[in-house]
């Protein structure tokens, strides 16, 4: 395991992903308003790309007829066969404890912060100034 | 089953079963006149309304009636207690048959002349059948497209604890589980009825998505897609949310498909589960806790090893309920419980299954009434 | 299961041989694309009041799709249209990295062959067929064509037919289920004749439209989760009804592939028609042997979507019953129900196993060798 940085926090606005190599992986990178979050960039089911999902809210229902709508782009839904995924946890709304997209530990540090520690930046230039997006791989 | 493996087999040796899939016959509109409104009675003889025999079960054609349960020349294949006591009960050494008339009552566009006769044909099951044989239970007949007067059927059949389960056909105008056909569910469930669902009904619609074809062959084989259908429904529409201790019983659906009709539902709810959003379990869940099916047709692997493998598949044992289909031909001699099924289901698929399935066919101290005689109820 | 390291190894290096995809959807950028390709008598026609069909829409589905152009959200074109619009992308994105040797392609919009209209559709039928041939497969030899007809029309059917199979390029002849009558019906015979007569293979893709409920004698559902699932009805029944009615007895040469519509309807099919078949004899003369028999010799599947049981294993009970010599792999690119064949069938297979399936059965089918 190692700190990566892989892009400015900047270059991400909130709502949006961004696909990005670590050690050979490709990680889907997520801001859920401000807070960054990580997954393979594979569906566990037949490995499609989770970064090319659209970013969906939770439709939840306790009564047929009657329907609720929360977290409005908190899950990704698979771009082929339409799996949900919590971005928080990589955890599949059907089979929560069976199913996940392997989750990395993401976050945002300052490049001040970042200086004092250890840290892996391959194709980012660090500056003490900035803000970064951290993935723990 | 009745392929030469198994005729060659050694037949199970089966006593003391629930058998859920009896069908005596109604012989003749005459039979239900003294059961009826007079308005009703009257319009019956007025207009020579008779014959409601359904296309599905022909009495002449050799599936509706195997040659030894047949009965004399001229009369309905099903319609003699004494034979249906002999053949079937004792036959089979059963405890409780559980009596599912199959006359085409439900079939007819009037709302209301279809519910009146179905309510002739249920209080003349309890007069002509179960007063007269205490090993037979009923279940209520109603015609699904007109779901509030269906519900008070089901309120004024359930008076009398004999009636154990709803009667519902697999061919309807909309699937089961469409909203407008809750009444009926919310009252089998508040009386701990059971609701069975029998291959055949309405012909509302072709029977498959193709076309009208040319066979009563065809009719047949299209029920397993048609009884697919409306599990697909009652599944994703949320009657088991609505009534969660709601079981389901398919009446002659086979068994064949099921495994691979769950591998698909579980795959298509995955991606598509947010369209019915209170479905909150897999398919595969609530078809093994809602569903049950008669074993009768098995339509399944013929061999004993292929039977196995369904059997490790459908991973569900409770789920099958022991069935003659009587008099419908779909087993040689005593083999009503096909060759092929291992021995080790018996005790469950014999009675215990049907007990669970059943709620009322448990012993209770509920106080027994009988339906009340007297006809001249009011139109509703 | 958590994916960690990425187990994808190109199926082909692996395994040395390369893959037989037998559904790739084309589709026309726009459908102004097939106007030069239709008689001029059509023009107007098309400009005016094309695309008829048993519907309620001109070009929506009453039971909407779950995607944009029922299609995988990473198949849009970079450079426009609508997903496998764009031959070179479709290299790019399926054709090169899954190594197919060849793809058999089948053209679902617009729908030709259900025009309610019965002369437009045999001219957009043909103007189909020759579109294929001139945007697909003249530029990208690893693909083949399907014959459109127009099946309520058998008559034009059979000449279509004719024409096509002088022209070549062509893999099969393409069927769907759904149509206004069983498909084993007299009236579709001169089709399977000229299919018959021209060596074709018969591809049946699900789908279809004749505003019948897809449930069949249940009624109309509510919900696409559910119609979805009703795609394999169809397909049991035409086989039912072709079995019954005596096509393959009076066709002895026909085969047929059952196209997306899953698997594991078949053996349950074989067994319930064996069943029934000893009580409806006198029904069904034609029927001279156990239906699954017929059934057996004339039929084969496609995989996908693929059946996916609860354990994996259960796949190999399914191949088991239908004959592993039966089954061919289809991709359905670039749909959102499409199949990746790295992933879609896991369990555990030989090497023959696995060449059958992913090429050579469908080789052997469609006479591609
Ligand atoms: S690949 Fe993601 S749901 Fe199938």
């Amino acid at each position: 395991m190692a700190r990566h940085v892989v892009m400015r926090a900047a270059e991400l606005p909130a709502g949006e992903s961004r696909v990005v190599t670590v050690r050979g992986r490709e990680i889907a990178v997520f801001n859920l308003a401000g807070e960054f979050f990580a997954l393979i960039n594979r569906c566990p089911h037949e490995g499609a790309p989770l970064g090319l999902g659209l970013r969906i809210g939770l439709s939840e229902s306790n009564k047929p007829g009657c329907y609720s709508h929360s977290r409005p782009g908190e899950l990704v839904r698979c771009p082929w066969h339409g799996w949900e995924f919590d971005i928080r946890t990589g955890q599949s709304w059907c089979e929560p404890s069976r199913l996940k997209a392997r989750a990395y530990a993401a976050t945002r540090e300052t490049g001040g912060a970042l200086v004092k520690g250890l840290y892996v930046a391959e194709s980012v230039k660090v500056a003490v100034e900035e803000e970064y997006v951290v993935v723990e791989v | 089953m009745a392929t030469e493996a198994a005729t060659l087999s050694p037949v199970h040796a089966i006593t003391g079963a629930i058998d859920v899939d009896l069908h005596p016959a109604v012989p003749d509109m005459a039979a239900l006149l003294p059961h009826m409104h007079p308005h009703w009675a009257e319009q019956m003889v007025v207009r020579g309304i008779d014959a409601l025999e359904s296309v599905m079960w022909k009495a002449t054609m050799p599936i509706t009636a195997r040659p030894d349960f047949r009965g004399p020349p001229g009369t309905q294949p099903g319609q003699s207690l004494e034979r249906l006591r002999a053949q079937a009960l004792d036959g089979f050494g059963t405890a409780i048959g559980i009596c599912n008339p199959l006359w085409g009552t439900a079939a007819l566009f009037n709302e209301d002349m279809a519910s009146e006769l179905c309510r002739a044909m249920n209080t003349w099951l309890a007069r002509e059948w179960l007063d007269r044989e205490p090993r037979l239970r009923g279940a209520i007949t109603v015609a699904p497209h007109a779901p509030d007067q269906a519900a008070a059927e089901i309120e004024r059949c359930a008076a009398d604890p004999r009636f154990v389960s709803v009667l519902l056909p697999a061919m309807t105008e909309m699937p089961l589980g469409r909203r407008s056909h809750r009444p009926i569910f919310a009252a089998a469930e508040k009386h701990g009825l059971a609701v069975t669902i029998h291959a055949g009904g309405q012909y509302r619609h072709p029977p498959t998505v193709t076309g009208w074809g040319s066979f009563h062959a065809e009719d047949h084989a299209a029920q397993a897609n048609i009884f697919q259908a409306q599990v697909l429904s009652l599944v994703y529409e949320g009657v088991f949310v609505d009534h969660p201790s709601l079981r389901v019983v398919l009446l002659d659906a086979g068994i064949g498909w099921l495994p691979s009709f769950l591998w698909r539902a579980n795959k298509t709810w995955r991606g598509l589960r947010a369209e019915v959003p209170w479905v909150k379990r897999s398919p595969s869940d609530i078809v093994r806790e809602h569903i049950r099916f008669s074993l009768q047709p098995l339509q399944g692997p013929p061999d004993a090893q292929g039977m196995e493998r369904l059997l490790e598949h459908i991973a569900a044992d409770h789920m099958l309920l022991f069935s003659t289909d009587y008099p419908h031909w779909r087993f040689e001699g005593q083999a009503a419980v096909p060759p092929q099924i291992p021995a080790r289901l018996l005790p469950a698929l014999l009675r215990e299954n049907a007990l669970e399935t059943y709620p009322r066919l448990r012993p209770s101290d509920r106080p027994r009434a009988a339906l009340p005689e007297g006809v001249n109820r009011p139109a509703p | 299961m958590t994916v960690d390291v990425d187990p994808r190894v190109a199926l082909a290096a692996e395994t040395k041989f390369r893959l037989v995809d037998c559904d790739i959807h084309p589709i026309v950028r726009s459908t102004a694309d097939l106007r030069p390709y239709l008689p001029k008598a059509w023009h107007d026609y098309f400009d005016q009041f094309g695309n008829f069909l048993v519907s309620p829409y001109t070009e929506a589905h009453p039971y909407p799709k779950p995607t944009p152009a029922l299609s995988r959200l990473d198949s849009w074109p970079p450079n426009g249209g609508p997903p496998g619009s764009d031959l070179a992308f479709m290299r790019e994105q399926h054709l090169d990295p899954h190594d197919i040797e060849i793809g058999v392609l089948q053209v679902l919009w617009p729908t030709a062959a259900r025009q309610r209209n019965l002369g437009y559709a045999a001219a957009l039928c043909s103007a189909i067929n020759d579109w294929q041939a001139e945007e697909w497969l003249a530029k990208e030899p690893r693909l083949r064509g399907s014959i459109m007809v127009s099946l309520e029309d058998p008559e034009s059917a059979a000449a279509e037919i004719a024409r096509c199979a002088r022209r070549g390029g062509y893999a099969q002849l393409m069927l769907m289920p759904r149509n206004m009558e069983p498909l084993g019906r007299k009236k579709y015979w001169p089709i399977f004749a000229a299919a018959q007569e021209h060596d074709l293979t018969l591809g049946c893709h699900t789908g279809g439209l004749n505003g019948y409920p897809v449930t069949g004698g249940a009624g109309h559902c509510s919900y696409y989760a559910e119609e979805k699932d009703a795609g394999g009805y169809p397909m049991e029944a035409m086989l039912t009804s072709m079995v019954f009615e005596g096509v393959f007895q009076s066709f002895p040469k026909l085969r047929l592939v059952a196209i997306e519509a899953t698997m594991g309807w078949l053996p349950p099919l074989y067994w319930r028609l064996d069943e029934l078949w000893q009580r409806f004899r006198a029904e069904l003369p034609a029927v001279t042997r156990p239906p699954s028999e017929i059934l057996r010799e004339h039929i084969w599947v496609t995989t996908q979507p693929a059946d996916e049981p609860e354990d994996p294993r259960h796949l190999r009970d399914l191949f088991d019953w239908i004959g592993w010599d039966r089954i061919c792999f289809a991709s359905d690119y670039p749909h959102w129900d499409s199949d990746d064949p790295r992933y879609a069938l896991p369990v555990q297979m030989s090497l023959a196993e696995k060449r059958g399936i992913f090429r050579d059965n469908a080789m052997r089918v469609y006479r591609l060798g």
